[in-house]
């Protein structure tokens, strides 16, 4: 394979030329260039506008990509170490459906963890595939899902060998990570694709000594949030694949959700990121890790907070860990990371990316300097001396196993009635329910009602969980399937 | 030919200082830094292209971050100084016997270099034996210390760039522990008049009047910043700036200085209206 120059950016190269030909515009955008919209373009700035193109022959079109987009595509997928790299501009969730879609058509089982992101899921409802969960367990201590265990996943393909696919998320929000080339050996040995929602792992193609990425791992094909980790603009991503020659099935199925209007402002995002990472990743990303090394040590150092690293791996659930995520369970103050989230935010100016019940996330990245850390660390350490309160424990979480019914589709097109919690036994569930901590449904559309389901939604609730998902705020009522 | 240096105070505003020759132009790690000599101002330096200080008007930043606490409480022993690399701070504190130790606490120690080399007049101090540099993140040295100073000294750049953490809660309640029961923090509190200072001044006022249960301001004319006009915040655990003022021990002192004086430290206390009705409404 000739290697190709990562230093090229073609999209953005071609966008350049194409300026410098001034030519009068009778095609979208209407803005033309800017020139009718000055409010926007004093907003964004006049170098946005002129950006902000259509596609045109020397611009190339991203539905059905011959010149630029596609070498640059090429060339993307070199620095992935992908068999092609498609460039999308509808978020991940795009890639994500359109992974899905490629595996698993209506009425075929699909293999995901219980707590697959939504995206997944309309993706689902879009194909009408029938999901077969695995539990990702639950951290006891802080409270967050984990990853799918191998033999979890070996007992789903045993119970479940028509299925066609097994999806990973890896990592999943907090950093912990799956034992991914083992669950791909062990899928392709049954003939099953292994597809991954690599959101959070852009930096794991660019940095050596990080988890292995989907792609090296050998799985058939990944989610990339470029956007998220790597740098571009939000809502861009890529979605890589191992085998070249699927590029064209692929493409089609991507076709029917991605828009027709791509934007250049998010291709070019794209394309000029990861020429930046590709030059630029193995220091970058080193030095996204000396902060994380150093904010995760020094925040150890404040009595009550507990910033996990490497050290949570099990071999199991947690078969590995992105150092780079900076996770911190507050409950040791006596604090539910939500109220920690709110304090920085509100007195501390520091804005950090989700606090849950017992942790908050702190993303750390490219652009963010040794000064910025000092902030968080100093900023927690006041926290703890001025808000700390008594210590309490975590409320236990039970994995409610699902029996999947009816197709997510099926149940979300059906005609549905409302039915009281405490007599819904035996219906099948028209909307999830999902209790935080972890962020795990208990029911999903196309569920059966189980008495343990009924009674867990009840414990929770009591408990004073957070129950979302479910229409009836006051968790009463359930939609249920009429039959 | 003409040679100007410009400063951009506001959007609509430039400072123009015409210049004789540039001395020298360095990016450390942290910033830009250039060194001048002009015709009005003496030598001066900036950074990222604000001016930091100038040979001939130096003299009124020291002296009132400096003198104002000290005449206040006359038996400071322990001093931490933040920022500061061009030596002003440390120089008028040396001059006080009574000082025992000082540590300054500098992120960028090119400043030093840099202000040695080009500021022999202000750098004149750092050898001083009592004198301890430390060239670290300044918010990352306070808040390991417990009751370690009776004075904290911030002399910073703005909330922009490196100086940023410096004008944050997290710092001032961090300053908060370090400081003695009889502790005292001055801090350089931007400018109440062009809007982006001033809001920077008010939330600084904010933060630090959340945490000391006396938070005051006073003033000075500093002719090189923005506006001429410029704030200091002394912030204090029992110490009043007025009624504690011990105007007979400090004039005792016989400090020569040319711009501090005792009857000035209880004027430099009021304050116009303006700047009032902005420290009052100081939650926004």
């Amino acid at each position: 394979m000739t290697q190709l120059d990562q230093s090229k950016a073609p999209i953005a190269e071609a966008m350049i030329t194409h300026t410098h030909k001034r030519t009068v515009a009778f095609d979208v955008p209407g803005h033309k260039q800017g020139k009718g919209n000055p409010m926007l373009r004093e907003f964004l700035g006049d170098k946005c506008l002129r950006f902000d193109m259509n596609s045109r022959k020397d611009l190339d079109n991203l539905c059905h990509p011959v010149g630029v987009i596609l070498e640059a595509e090429e060339i993307a997928a070199q620095a992935f170490g992908a068999g092609h790299a498609f460039f999308i501009v509808n978020g991940t969730t795009a890639a994500v459906q359109a992974m899905v879609m490629n595996v698993a058509r209506k009425e075929e089982k699909i293999i995901l963890p219980r707590n697959v992101h939504r995206s997944a899921i309309y993706a689902l409802i879009l194909t009408g595939a029938i999901p077969v969960y695995v539990n990702p367990g639950v951290h006891p201590k802080l409270g967050i899902p984990l990853g799918m265990q191998l033999k979890d996943v070996e007992e789903a393909i045993l119970k479940n060998p028509d299925a066609k696919a097994v999806f990973v998320n890896n990592p999943t929000y907090y950093g912990i990570c799956s034992d991914l080339p083992a669950i791909v050996e062990l899928a392709h040995r049954h003939n099953m694709k292994v597809i991954v929602d690599e959101a959070h792992g852009t930096h794991f193609y660019f940095k050596s000594g990080l988890p292995v990425s989907a792609m090296a791992a050998g799985a058939d094909m990944a989610a990339v949030s470029m956007h998220k980790t790597g740098g571009s603009l939000t809502q861009s991503s890529f979605l890589l694949i191992q085998d070249p020659k699927m590029m064209g099935e692929v493409r089609q199925v991507l076709n029917l959700t991605h828009t027709t209007s791509g934007s250049y402002l998010l291709l070019s995002s794209l394309d000029i990121t990861r020429k930046f990472l590709a030059l630029h990743g193995e220091e970058e990303f080193s030095r996204v890790m000396q902060l994380t090394d150093y904010a995760r040590t020094e925040i150890n150092k404040i009595p009550g907070f507990y910033c996990f690293g490497s050290d949570i791996i099990n071999g199991g659930n947690i078969a590995n860990f992105d150092t780079t995520k900076l996770t911190i369970h507050t409950r040791g103050i006596g604090l539910a990371g939500i109220e920690v989230y709110d304090i920085l935010r509100d007195e501390y100016d520091i804005q950090v990316e989700l606090g849950d019940l017992g942790n908050i996330l702190a993303i750390v990245g490219i652009g963010d300097k040794r000064q910025d850390i000092e902030r968080l660390i100093s900023a927690l350490m006041d926290i703890q001396e001025n808000y700390a309160k008594e210590d309490f424990g975590m409320i236990t979480y039970e994995y409610v196993s699902p029996i999947v019914r009816v197709s997510p589709q099926r149940a979300f097109y059906a005609t549905q009635k409302k039915v009281k919690i405490v007599e819904a036994l035996d219906e099948i569930a028209g909307e999830s329910i999902m209790v935080y901590p972890p962020g795990i449904p208990i029911l999903a559309p196309g569920e059966l009602i189980t008495q343990e389901a009924i009674d867990y939604i009840l414990y929770a609730k009591d408990r004073g969980s957070f129950l979302t998902g479910i229409e009836d705020t006051a968790i009463e009522y359930i939609n249920v399937l009429e039959v | 030919m003409e040679f100007w240096f410009t400063e951009q105070h506001t959007e609509n505003v430039r400072f123009s200082v015409k210049v004789d020759r540039q001395l020298l132009s360095k990016q450390s790690d942290f910033q830009r830094i250039d060194v001048f000599q002009s015709p009005e101002f003496g030598k001066f330096f900036s950074l990222d292209g604000y001016i930091m200080i100038t040979e001939k008007d130096e003299f009124i930043y020291h002296d009132m971050i400096v003198h104002v606490p000290m005449s206040v409480n006359p038996d400071i022993k322990r001093v931490l100084v933040i920022g500061a690399g061009d030596g002003g701070t440390i120089r008028e504190l040396c001059r006080y016997a009574s000082i025992e130790h000082i540590d300054m606490v500098e992120i960028d120690e090119e400043v030093v270099t840099v202000c040695r080399q080009f500021f022999p007049s202000t750098a004149c101090s750092f050898d001083d034996p009592r004198v301890k540099l430390h060239f670290e993140d300044g918010l990352k040295f306070v808040r390991s210390k417990k009751n370690d100073y009776d004075l904290i000294l911030v002399d910073s750049t703005d909330p922009v760039g490196p100086g940023e953490g410096l004008f944050t809660r997290e710092f001032y309640g961090n300053c908060y522990n370090a400081l003695s029961e009889s502790g005292i923090l001055v801090n350089q509190h931007e400018s109440p008049y062009y809007s982006f200072n001033a809001v920077a001044m008010q939330r600084a006022h904010r933060r630090i009047r959340e945490k000391f249960p006396i938070a005051r301001v006073y003033q000075a004319h500093i002719p090189t910043y923005p506006s001429g006009y410029w704030l200091f915040g002394f912030a204090s655990k029992k110490f009043d700036p007025i009624k504690d003022l011990d105007a007979v021990k400090w004039n005792a002192l016989n400090l020569k200085t040319k711009y501090y004086n005792t009857e000035l430290h209880v004027g430099c206390f009021a304050l116009p209206n303006y700047v009032k009705e902005l420290l009052k409404n100081d939650h926004e």
